[in-house]
């Protein structure tokens, strides 16, 4: 498949049949989800010769299946990591938390087809011999939680959750837990704070969960969408799986468009699409026939491309990292010409600044200064030397904290200023003091 | 909230046991029980924390920690519909501050402020997660309202 001559790598994809949000009404019914074959994998692994922990777990790792919780760790690989069994309790936490701004997918996943992530969760508490699984899922999804309670109840009801599991001797119970808004829950060893009912700071890794989890036992986390594809991957082959999209970063991927485009929404996917085509051909195009500015690929923390990086880039991390950006969660945030980069990033920043956790020094404050060094260029108060300054501060933070939160503030304002430094360059008064000279900014006065 | 009217129900009280089930040790129950309590109560006060904190039978410290991080919880009083609209960079690039100054102008108020009337409370809140539907705002940590227009705010005002 080609458009403008260049290769996408997912293949003949306007014939692609969806597996993750099937067109099948009513999915999200235990009934409907049956019907259509739900839990006969499930069914399979426990009782079938050919299927124990360790099987599974290779098939997975056949199948390269990367997280798709952003970070894009192989999935087979993290659930090798957990130690042997004793008798200590093990855990596995699914990471439905869903908050990195222009990320979307997984609550579609849980309103059209929470079985799929049921499944996959108890597949995965099988093959890491785990018997409970926090499904954490943020607390504004209150409709969705609600409706998953209702069918977690039918699946303890007909034994498909709960003690000896289908009649087998292998039990597991699944518990969600609802967030209350704090962004960085997500970040997987805040959202173990939050489940032991504390106030969720991050804790430094290494140890990782497989080590040192949940209350100190060993524990996987695995974000909603990665659990759903395991079902398909043990019904289909590892292999099937692989060779579905970009050969390195293979799978369905579900897509979330939104901004300037004339048809956001949720598309589900090979990997591998090109950004063209996801905007021209599954979106619709830009709004009311406007000229594209910028892509931001995967969420908030991806950095932004702009219109003339994005020829021929493909959607799987090595295209992404290639072309100066990443794959994150796969939210694409289209910005039409007219967008105001600089207000926008103000936005970004505002995010992290109010999101931040507060722990580490670095990230407090420096995301504090970045919304106010930001603002000032915005309201055009700014002069040139700030944008010097803000680079700085990018540097004094990244990799310098306890958890991720920090590089993502970073990133998106490193990467914003010198693709577009043209347009805070034009925000800011003019300065006859040369940069670097002036050491006392006075960032925080505002 | 009057004194007598601080304190769990014997069904509450089941269901609060059930949840420390739920979890290796009592405190991981909290948020659930935070989240019955602010249902019940309609806010959090010190009172109701401290009624948490000897249902599960940990610190008052560490209840108010928890009800603190998170902004959902609601620390003091608030209308009795509470408007959080999403202007988080989607909703931004959408119209959704449009959207948060219609609110504004409409109710009389400023965001974070509730209506004198005590019926609405104002909020400006981070990514809803529908970014596909923005601008977005969600009702009282509720339902969402999607596509939101000014034509829609009106009609959901009148709604309520
Ligand atoms: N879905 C969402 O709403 C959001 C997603 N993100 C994404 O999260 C990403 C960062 O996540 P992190 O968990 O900090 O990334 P990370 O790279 O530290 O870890 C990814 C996963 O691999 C595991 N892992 C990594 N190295 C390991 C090792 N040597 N041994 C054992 N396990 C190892 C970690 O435990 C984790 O589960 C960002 O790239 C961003 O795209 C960020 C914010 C929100
Ligand atoms: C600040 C921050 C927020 C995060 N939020 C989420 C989230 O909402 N959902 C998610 O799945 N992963 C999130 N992550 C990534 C998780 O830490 C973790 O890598 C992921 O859940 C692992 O699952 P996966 O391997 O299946 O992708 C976040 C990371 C950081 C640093
Ligand atoms: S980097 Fe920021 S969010 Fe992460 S632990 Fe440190 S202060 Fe908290
Ligand atoms: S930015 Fe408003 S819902 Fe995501």
């Amino acid at each position: 498949m080609t458009t403008n001559g260049v290769q996408s790598k997912a293949g003949d994809w306007r014939n692609y049949k969806r597996v993750l949000l099937p067109p099948v009404r009513d999915l999200h019914r235990l009934e409907v989800y049956e019907a259509h074959g739900g839990y006969q994998t499930l069914r399979d692994v426990l009782t079938s010769d050919r299927w124990d922990p360790r099987t599974v777990i290779e098939e997975v790792k056949k199948s390269k299946l990367r997280g798709r919780g952003g970070a894009g760790f192989p999935t087979g690989l993290k659930w090798s990591f957990m130690p042997p069994v004793d008798d200590r309790p093990r855990f596995l936490c699914c990471n439905g938390d869903e908050s990195e701004p222009g990320t979307f997918k997984d609550r579609q996943l849980m309103e059209f087809n929470p079985h799929q992530i049921f499944e996959g969760i108890l597949i995965a508490c099988y093959a890491m011999s785990v018997r409970t699984c926090y499904l954490y899922v943020r607390g504004e999804f209150a409709r969705w939680i609600e409706h998953m309670e209702r069918e977690l109840e039918k699946l303890y009801a007909r034994g498909y959750v709960g003690k000896n599991i289908m009649g087998t001797d292998f039990s597991a119970d699944i518990v969600i837990h609802k967030g209350a808004g704090a962004y960085i829950c997500g970040e997987e060893s805040s959202l173990m704070e939050s489940i032991e009912g504390k106030r969720a700071y991050p804790r430094i890794k290494p140890p990782f969960p497989a080590q040192r989890g949940l209350w100190g036992y060993p524990t996987t986390i695995n974000n909603v969408e990665t659990l759903a594809n395991v079902p398909l991957i043990l019904r289909n082959g590892g292999e099937w799986f692989a060779s579905i999209g970009a050969p390195n970063h293979p799978g369905p991927v579900l897509y979330g468009i939104s901004g300037h485009v004339n048809r956001p929404g949720v598309y589900e996917y090979p990997t591998g699409m090109l950004i063209t085509d996801l905007i021209y051909e599954v979106a619709g195009g830009i709004r009311g026939g406007k000229k594209l500015k910028a892509v931001i690929p995967g969420g908030s923390s991806t950095p932004p491309l702009r219109a003339d990086m994005i020829d021929g880039v493909t959607m799987d991390a090595e295209s992404l990292r290639e072309a100066g950006s990443m794959m994150g969660t796969a939210g694409l945030l289209v910005l039409d010409e007219d967008t105001d980069m600089v207000s926008w990033l103000r936005r970004v920043t505002h995010f992290y600044a109010h999101e931040s956790c507060g722990q580490c020094t670095p990230c407090r404050e420096g995301t504090g200064w970045l919304e106010n060094i930001v603002t000032r260029i915005d309201e055009g108060e700014g002069r040139l030397r700030d944008l010097d300054l803000l680079l700085d501060l990018c540097d004094q933070m990244e990799g310098r904290t306890v958890c991720a939160l920090a590089d993502a503030a970073a990133w998106p304002v490193r990467y914003t200023i010198l693709r577009f430094r043209e347009e805070f360059e034009a925000k800011c008064k003019p300065s006859l003091i040369p940069s670097g000279i002036d050491v006392a900014p006075s960032a925080t006065s505002e | 909230i009057p004194a007598d009217q601080l304190y769990f129900t014997e069904e509450e009280k089941q269901k609060i046991a059930r949840f420390k089930e739920q979890y290796l040790e009592p405190a991981g129950a909290v948020m659930k029980t935070l989240w019955l309590a602010q249902e019940k109560f309609g806010f959090l006060p010190p009172e109701v924390l401290q009624l948490v904190a000897d249902e599960l039978g940990i610190p008052y410290a560490q209840v108010y920690g928890v009800a603190t991080f998170y902004t959902q919880y609601y620390k003091e009083k608030k209308g009795k519909y509470v408007l959080d609209v999403c202007t988080c960079f989607t909703c931004q690039v959408c119209g959704g501050y449009d959207i948060l100054h219609y609110l504004e102008e409409k109710l009389g108020i400023h965001k974070g402020e509730t209506t004198p009337d005590g019926l609405f409370t104002l909020q400006e809140v981070e990514c809803l997660g529908a970014c596909g539907s923005a601008p977005v705002l969600q009702v009282s940590n509720g339902p969402y309202v999607h596509n939101l227009t000014p034509e829609k705010v009106d009609q959901l005002l009148e709604d309520l």
